[in-house]
């Protein structure tokens, strides 16, 4: 953000002789204000309907279609249609702490965006500690959803509480440890040093650097989808089984508080582990036009983060949900035990090779795009199998 | 084995306990004593020849002038089924439970003692099942008249064609 | 130190989304193990029983659709049969072939809805939208067949009420083409699902002789590995001309009759109710598809039982005939009556999230409980 101002006030934007300090703090607070209304509100009312889509179609269904082109505009529409519902608070509930769990919830939702690096210029704050930063104010989420859970004085509520809280914070463990291998190789916990450390083609990215790395990337994203409570892991809020979970009681916007920071969420789990292992926003240097660049990057980090929050739409789509014991086993059985031996792997390669393996980032792209490929020709198997026609015909 | 067999071996074992053996009808039945019951099921069940592991239905009839307890058996190994019935005295139906030697009974005896009104001795959990638990009466007794209402609220309503025709006026 | 623990009481329904205003359980808990869950019925009893001593044998035909209403067919064969077997009448052999038709079609679109719900009930929508577009296109031809596509009243007393529409065979033919495929297309997406495995095996296991002493039917006791089927066993109909394997659950996931077991009895039945569609399309015969039967119809004195296996198993008829117009007495035993008085002793040391799998795996259909 600095070095955007000081360029502007470098071409001479505000006259001769500008108040840095005010500038610095007039930007700030005019990024902060598009980054926070412009952006991620926005971002989680539209992914609500993406999600809708995406999922109707991968369930032979249409999805909201109606309002607004394709039906875009279904979530400002639905936003209304929850701003004007009654708030109903239970009459033997804890009533400030009822009205405040859906602010705290959606407190940890905007304060990742502090860090959020759209671009090598465009961040509210490079802060030292970045990524540490962003973990822990994720982590606030937890407080919130117990909050609800408890005030509600609901057993369902309870019970989604619970077990929030136990998820959130078991999976803090596998998640905090998956970073770590990232921090390791960039040698910085900011998130700019981190992008800054990868370059823009994948051989450079951590993800892909060496096999350690690799398997971290997609514990990283396992545990993410823990924390954000995304299926399969969306035990807290279970529909078969616990009505609504921690949300059952509430009603209106306060609901809608809870679910808006469900897909915001989205973004700030794919933002990381792009950051982390997917080299964020770097493109390679085509301009030496600084506003051409930031513009090249915003595009290429929203790409590989959308490409991620589509999986996670994708996995909702198709995976059932485990039980809470299956989910506490997972974590402490096979994803602890696989981050330490990762953390510990990537410190023994970064001192076997401190420049880095030459060879590795090239048989772990070319693994990739194996698993790929294979995944790519089931899917053709059984769509060569189906027959399309039978579904297109009305009369059958 | 048999149905007809079995009835046989049973009169033999049981004797006057067998009131009625009805071989005409379309499923040949054994009208059995109500305080034999629970001997004869257990016989049926444990005899090797009969082996009767399922007791499949168990049905109460109200014939106005008495109630019947229907108990459809029916054998897994020896591939063939009974039927018993006990006959009770319509004013206080009360008959030995048979869920001591099938479990499924459980269920089918609250059923009988909700909608007929038969009282199963020893019963485990005899309570009302399909039925609120204040309902008056048993309603697949045939003299059962419907409340008017039950806890204020209305169980009749108009015909919605007269109900149409008064809202037209 | 000791940690002082109470047990929690949860209601879980009426209104509550996996038993959705039919089912009421009061859930005995201690954390997230359950001590116990009591079943409470009787939110969906219509006393279809007592009806049918008012509206006399042709007149009851519509409300046996209500006692199941998700396998309608099968009601209304066990009732057509228990008339039919107090009259003496005979079913022309083309009806007999209908209602082999119909039924079995509905078998396959009743195992849709139930596999596809198991799935909604663990989590997994997808599996349920998918199972529901098939179960559509059945319920398309069945609206062909009699123009109704939940509560059918196909069958009379003596046949069925229509006979096929022309064309029909030829698109059921190829509905049956399609569905194969679609079959292992669907078992790819979530029968061997590695998630969808664990919360099925060993949840909710049913030796063979409790099921049968619980008195469990269809696929509940062939889940339990135990192979009787009434199609097989004690042959009704014109089943006897037809060449299909009886499913039995083997343990192939976990223990013998946990929920995995029974939901792989259904989705292997609709592979067989297929083979039966195909051989009674191929074959039917020509003729009249009704029996004639007086319109008012007076069967003699008398009662009788009669057991179909409709796609929650063996349903069995009692019908008692005092020589009048209108029955004297009709009692439906039905396996989701059975398989929910089980349900308290299966409950006890499983999880919450267990129940509503339990409750989806022994297939119970409210309107059957309660009748």
């Amino acid at each position: 953000m600095q070095q955007l101002a000081d360029s502007l006030i470098a071409q001479g934007m505000f006259g001769a002789n500008p108040p840095r300090d005010l500038i610095y703090a007039l930007f700030i607070f005019v990024f902060s204000l598009i980054v926070f209304l412009g952006i991620a509100f926005p971002f989680a009312g539209i992914v609500s309907w993406v999600e809708r889509r995406v999922w109707a179609r991968m369930q032979s269904r249409c999805g909201p279609n109606r309002v607004g082109p394709n039906g875009f505009l279904q979530w400002l529409a639905d936003g209304l249609k929850h701003i004007c519902k009654e708030d109903l608070i239970p009459a033997d509930s804890d009533p400030a702490l009822f009205k405040f769990a859906p602010y705290l919830v959606i407190l940890a939702f905007t304060l990742p965006w502090a860090v959020m690096p759209f671009s090598s210029q465009l961040i509210l704050a490079d802060l030292n500690v970045g990524i540490l930063y962003m973990t822990s104010v994720t982590a606030l989420t937890v407080v919130g959803v117990l909050m609800a859970g408890w005030a509600s004085n609901d057993k369902w509520s309870l019970i989604g509480g619970i077990r929030s809280a136990a998820q959130i914070v078991s999976y803090e463990i596998p998640a905090g440890l998956s970073i770590f291998p990232a921090v390791l190789m960039a040698g910085t916990l900011s998130m700019q040093g981190i992008i800054k450390a990868q370059g823009w083609a994948p051989w450079t990215w951590f993800a892909f650097s060496n096999p350690f790395t690799f398997i971290a990337a997609n514990v990283l994203y396992i545990s993410a989808l823990a924390e954000g409570n995304r299926t399969p892991f969306d035990l807290p809020e279970a529909e078969s089984e616990l009505v609504a979970g921690f949300a059952t009681e509430y009603s209106g916007m306060r609901y809608l508080f809870f679910f808006a920071a469900e897909w915001g969420n989205l973004f700030i789990i794919g933002a990381i582990i792009t950051t982390l292992f997917l080299g964020g926003w770097q493109f390679p240097l085509i301009s030496n036009n600084a506003v051409v660049m930031n513009v090249l990057q915003l595009i290429t980090f929203n790409i590989k983060v959308l490409f991620l929050v589509f999986v996670s739409m994708w996995v909702r789509g198709t995976l059932p949900r485990v039980r809470i014991d299956q989910l506490m086993s997972l974590c402490w059985k096979y994803l602890v035990p696989i981050s330490f031996v990762d953390l510990v792997g990537t410190a023994a390669w970064i001192a076997i090779w401190p420049s880095g393996n030459s060879v590795a980032p090239w048989i772990m792209l070319a693994l990739f795009l194996a698993i790929v490929v294979t995944f790519l020709r089931r899917v053709l198997h059984y769509f060569r199998r189906s027959k399309m026609e039978l579904y297109l015909s009305p009369t059958i | 084995m048999d149905a007809l067999a079995t009835y046989q071996a049973v009169k033999e074992r049981f004797g006057a306990k067998v009131l009625e053996i009805n071989e005409k009808a379309l499923d040949p039945f054994m009208v059995v004593d109500p305080s034999a019951i629970v001997e004869i099921c257990r016989f049926l069940r444990d005899h090797p020849e009969t082996a009767m592991n399922c007791l499949t239905n168990e049905i109460g009839v109200d014939y106005k002038d008495r109630i019947e307890v229907v108990y459809e058996l029916y054998s897994y190994p020896k591939r063939y089924g009974v039927t018993l019935k006990v006959k009770l005295p319509r004013d206080n139906p009360v008959v030995e439970t048979v869920e001591t030697v099938w479990k499924s009974a459980n269920w089918m005896e609250r059923e009988i003692f909700d909608l007929i009104g038969v009282t199963f001795q020893g019963h485990s959990d005899l309570r009302r099942i399909l039925m609120p638990e204040d309902w008056p009466g048993h309603p697949q007794r045939k003299d059962f008249v419907e409340p008017m209402e039950y806890h204020g609220i209305s169980t009749v309503r108009d015909s919605p064609i007269i109900r149409m025709e008064a809202d037209r006026k | 130190m000791s940690i002082r623990t109470e047990e929690m009481t949860l209601n879980m329904g009426p209104q509550h989304p996996s038993t959705h205003g039919v089912l009421r359980f009061v859930i005995k808990a201690d954390g997230e193990v359950m001590r116990e869950a009591i079943p409470d019925v009787g939110y969906l009893h219509r006393s279809i029983e007592k009806i049918a001593e008012k509206v006399g044998y042709h007149g009851f035909m519509p409300y046996t659709d209500r006692v199941d209403y998700v396998s309608a067919m099968f009601t209304n064969q066990g009732w057509a049969m228990a008339c039919e077997r107090l009259g003496g009448i005979v079913v022309p052999r083309r009806g007999e072939y209908c209602r082999v038709i119909a039924a079995e079609f509905n078998r396959i679109a009743s195992h849709l809805l139930s596999v596809g719900t198991m799935g909604m009930d663990i989590g997994a929508m997808t599996p349920f939208t998918h199972a529901i577009r098939e179960r559509e296109m059945i319920n398309d031809l069945i609206e062909e067949l009699c123009g109704a596509r939940l509560t059918f009243n196909y069958m009379r007393i003596g046949g069925v009420g229509w006979d096929l529409p022309p064309g029909w065979r030829e698109k059921a033919l190829a509905y049956l083409d399609h569905f194969d495929p679609i079959w292992e297309e669907y078992n790819a997406l979530i029968s061997y699902n590695k998630i969808y495995v664990e919360r099925l095996a060993n949840v909710g296991v049913i030796s063979t002789q409790d099921a049968i002493d619980y008195n469990l039917v269809g696929p509940n006791l062939r889940g339990s590995g135990f192979k009787w089927d009434i199609r097989k066993d004690i042959p009704y109909s014109v089943y006897p001309e037809f060449d299909f394997d009886v499913p039995v659950g083997t343990g192939e996931f976990g223990t013998l009759g946990d929920a995995m077991d029974r939901y792989m009895v259904r989705i292997r039945e609709m592979r067989e109710s297929s083979k039966i569609l195909r051989q009674a399309l191929n074959r039917i015969p020509d003729g009249p598809v009704l029996a004639k039967v007086p319109r008012n119809f007076k069967p003699k004195a008398g009662e009788c039982q009669v057991r179909v296996e409709s796609s929650r198993g063996d349903m069995g008829w009692y019908a008692v005939s005092d020589g009048s117009a209108y029955p004297w007495r009709v009692h439906v035993r039905t396996g989701s009556f059975a398989a929910m008085g089980m349900i308290n002793k299966l409950s006890r040391g499983l999880m919450i999230a267990d129940l509503v799998t339990l409750i989806a795996s022994l297939d119970v259909i409210a309107p059957e409980i309660d009748r």
